[in-house]
């Protein structure tokens, strides 16, 4: 769960800045993504390092899903029956979520690809056309699409802020002040994420990019 | 004050049980919520009832045999207070309160709100010991340990084996448990030997045991009768770590 989930984490950081290149103009983020498919070359060849990366980003995801599938199976067979009278459990909202916030998560996921990877169900889907498709995606008549966005991004805040400091946690931090700042970090660290994530399509909506 | 219980019945291990409604009438706030029980079932007998079977023995905090899910939170809505040291004077005359017992596979119910909590042992057996011999009580001096070492196995070693942190985990894991018995034993000098294979064996024995898999909610500590920190958990998962590698 904490190594491929910091893994996961990892590239959520790097995609965040990569997608705030956008800022720069259509000229920066066009070659920036042209970039990300040459690197590693001349040594590998054209794109590879794309696909590894990749490999490597779904064995994290199935590997947490299949992690997160065991341990949602072995709660499910140590209380077969339930209490008739349960309160809220007292633990964060993002603790409670973060079976059904990870399934949002993927779903989230498999649409982002078919939307900007694939270009599937992207209204522009120009190879290439980076900019102009993440433009006219969030365009304003497209608000459902930004809202969906919005709501998936705010769920990954929420699962990473239990999820940070849950890792940490599975790593063996014990000691009282350091569990204080393991909770701020993932807060920030969250926080930052969500903010850093929806820019763009915010930006996107209120003209700043078009 | 008169309150109405919602108990938990079920005659045995087979038996499939319900939730049974009873009155309490003219109970003393000053009452224990045991006591409170003991009325209760003083009046099922002399009606000819079967009377509630609920564990205890201490009654002043420290077996940790009074084991019972108060309204939802196992031990009751006092914070770091055990079923029979709470008392009636933190409930509301005419007051509906829900009594279950510990619910998990690893704790099969026998009768109404006593559950076999034999598998906390198992998890003791695997490794919850020393083997080097201790003898009389040694001299206080003749082995120094620090302070801070000292006061945190202290305070790990106050878990009273109740199984709360079970009944409240939404996992239904064992781990707060399990961490309280590996710390305490883990920062003694005396503990040093056996401490890598302990932590690995008592893991097992919790996973065969049917307790769940522990996912850092928090809710153990949160019930916990005695307050054992959640960083403990976290002292066994690095402990755990580095048994594991050195076994490589
Ligand atoms: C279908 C997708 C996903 C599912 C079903 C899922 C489920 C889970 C579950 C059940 C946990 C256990 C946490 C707990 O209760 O302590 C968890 C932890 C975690 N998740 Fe996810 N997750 C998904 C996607 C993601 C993604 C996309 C990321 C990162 C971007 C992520 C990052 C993390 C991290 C860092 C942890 C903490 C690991 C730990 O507790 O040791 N997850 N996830
Ligand atoms: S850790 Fe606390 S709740 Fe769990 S068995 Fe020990 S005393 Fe009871
Ligand atoms: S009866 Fe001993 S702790 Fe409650």
């Amino acid at each position: 769960m904490a190594v491929t989930g910091l893994l996961l984490v990892a590239f959520l950081y790097v995609h965040m800045i990569g997608n705030l290149k956008i800022f720069f103009g259509a000229e920066t983020f066009d070659h920036y993504a042209h970039w990300l498919r040459s690197i590693g070359t001349p040594l590998l060849p054209e794109a590879w390092y794309l696909y590894i990366q990749r490999t490597v980003l779904t064995v994290a995801v199935v590997g947490h899903i299949v992690a997160a599938t065991i341990l949602a199976r072995r709660a499910r067979l140590a209380r077969p029956v339930k209490y008739a009278h349960r309160p809220k459990v007292q633990g964060s909202y993002a603790a409670r979520t973060m079976r059904w916030g990870g399934v949002i998560v993927l779903l989230f996921v498999i649409y982002h690809i078919l939307d900007l990877t694939t270009l599937t169900l992207n209204p522009n889907g120009v190879h290439g056309e980076v900019y102009r498709n993440v433009a006219e995606d969030f365009a304003p008549g497209r608000w459902y699409v930004t809202l969906f966005y919005t709501l998936s991004i705010v769920a990954v805040g929420f699962h990473l802020r239990h999820g940070l400091w849950s890792a940490v946690r599975t790593f063996g931090l014990q000691s009282p002040r350091g569990e204080v700042y393991a909770r701020a970090t993932a807060l920030v660290l969250s926080v930052v994420l969500v903010v850093g994530y929806l820019s763009v399509p915010f930006a996107v909506l209120v003209g700043l990019v078009d | 004050m008169d309150i109405k219980v919602r108990v938990w019945r079920q005659e045995n291990s087979s038996d499939k049980g319900r939730m049974e409604t009873y009155d309490v009438k003219d109970i003393s706030p000053d009452a224990s919520f045991l006591e409170m029980l003991d009325v209760l079932n003083e009046k099922l007998i002399l009606d000819g009832d079967d009377p509630i079977a609920f564990d205890h023995d201490c009654r002043e905090g420290i077996c940790g045999a009074c084991s019972m899910v108060i309204d939802g939170v196992a031990h009751g809505p006092e914070k770091a207070t055990t079923a029979c040291q709470l008392h009636m004077r933190h409930f509301k005359d005419g007051d509906k309160i829900d009594v279950e017992p510990w619910r998990a596979a690893a704790f099969p119910v026998i009768k109404d709100l006593v559950v076999n909590r034999g598998n906390l042992d198992k998890i003791i057996a695997a490794g919850g010991y020393i083997t080097a011999p201790t003898g009389a009580a040694p001299e206080a001096h003749a082995t120094p340990v620090p302070k801070k070492d000292a006061d945190l196995a202290f305070e790990a070693a106050t878990c009273i084996g109740c199984g709360a942190c079970v009944a409240a985990c939404p996992n239904g894991s064992a781990m707060l448990f399990t961490a309280a018995k590996v710390a305490h034993l883990g920062l003694m000098p005396q503990g040093q030997p056996e401490r890598d294979t302990r932590v690995i064996d008592m893991l097992q024995a919790q996973d065969d045991a049917g307790f769940g898999g522990c996912t850092n909610m928090g809710e153990c500590s949160q019930v916990c009768p005695k307050g054992i920190p959640l960083t403990l958990i976290g002292r066994l998962n690095s402990d755990y770590r580095k048994a594991v590698r050195k076994q490589l």
